[in-house]
């Protein structure tokens, strides 16, 4: 028995679907994350400089890993900031 | 021997001529421990993301080479004497590392483009 107040739908609406997260160095094949690289270590920095986390990247551990030692390194050699504000 | 690269950032004070002679300084201790060069590549100057010992802007410099274990050692007294050097970093370079370098080097796509998008 179906209750009074559900609303229901000639047409069974769809639940948005995204589109699936994958990680970038397994796809393209890619083995070594070059730290002097700035321009391409900022794709997975917030606006503060900080790590984006794999949540949002799709990075897989193994990789995500290696963006973080990468970045840590440009960071040591001032090719990337520690702490700022409107890095992109 | 290990392939390693070594990345300097010299005080922007430097002359072009003091540039040049400290670079081939350290080619040469390279050389003299039993290691060979790669390439070198002089990226001149660039200011930092930020200030290291009140200077805003540095002479960068890296340099890639083999080396048996025992040079880095040498290597890490030498540069540390020098006051012209504002810092410095050796890192030991994988099999994958030395292949991207050598494609970077020789224009071939490395695989890093497609992902940029």
């Amino acid at each position: 028995m179906a209750k009074a107040n559900e609303i229901k739908y000639l047409t069974a609406i769809k639940p948005e679907k995204r589109a699936k997260k994958f990680c970038r160095f397994k796809k393209y094949g890619i083995k070594y994350i070059d730290y002097k690289d700035a321009e391409f270590l900022k794709k997975f920095l917030n606006e503060q400089g900080k790590l984006l986390p794999r949540r949002i990247t799709g990075n897989s551990l193994k990789y995500q890993r290696k963006v973080s030692d990468a970045v840590k390194k440009a960071r040591q050699m001032a090719l990337l900031p520690y702490v700022t504000d409107l890095l992109k | 021997m290990n392939n390693y690269e070594l990345m300097v950032i010299f005080t922007p004070v430097l002359s072009e001529e003091d540039y040049k002679a400290a670079q081939k300084k350290y080619a040469a201790l390279v050389k003299e421990n039993g290691g060979a060069i790669v390439h070198d590549n002089p990226w001149g100057l660039k200011s930092l993301a930020y200030p290291i010992q009140k200077k805003t802007t540095g002479l960068y410099w890296v340099l890639e080479y083999t080396a048996p274990s025992d040079f880095i050692e040498k290597l890490n007294i030498q540069i540390r004497r020098d006051e012209s050097v504002l810092r410095f970093m050796a890192t030991r370079l994988d099999k994958y590392a030395v292949e991207y370098n050598a494609r970077k080097k020789s224009g071939v796509p490395t695989g890093t483009e497609k992902a940029a998008v």
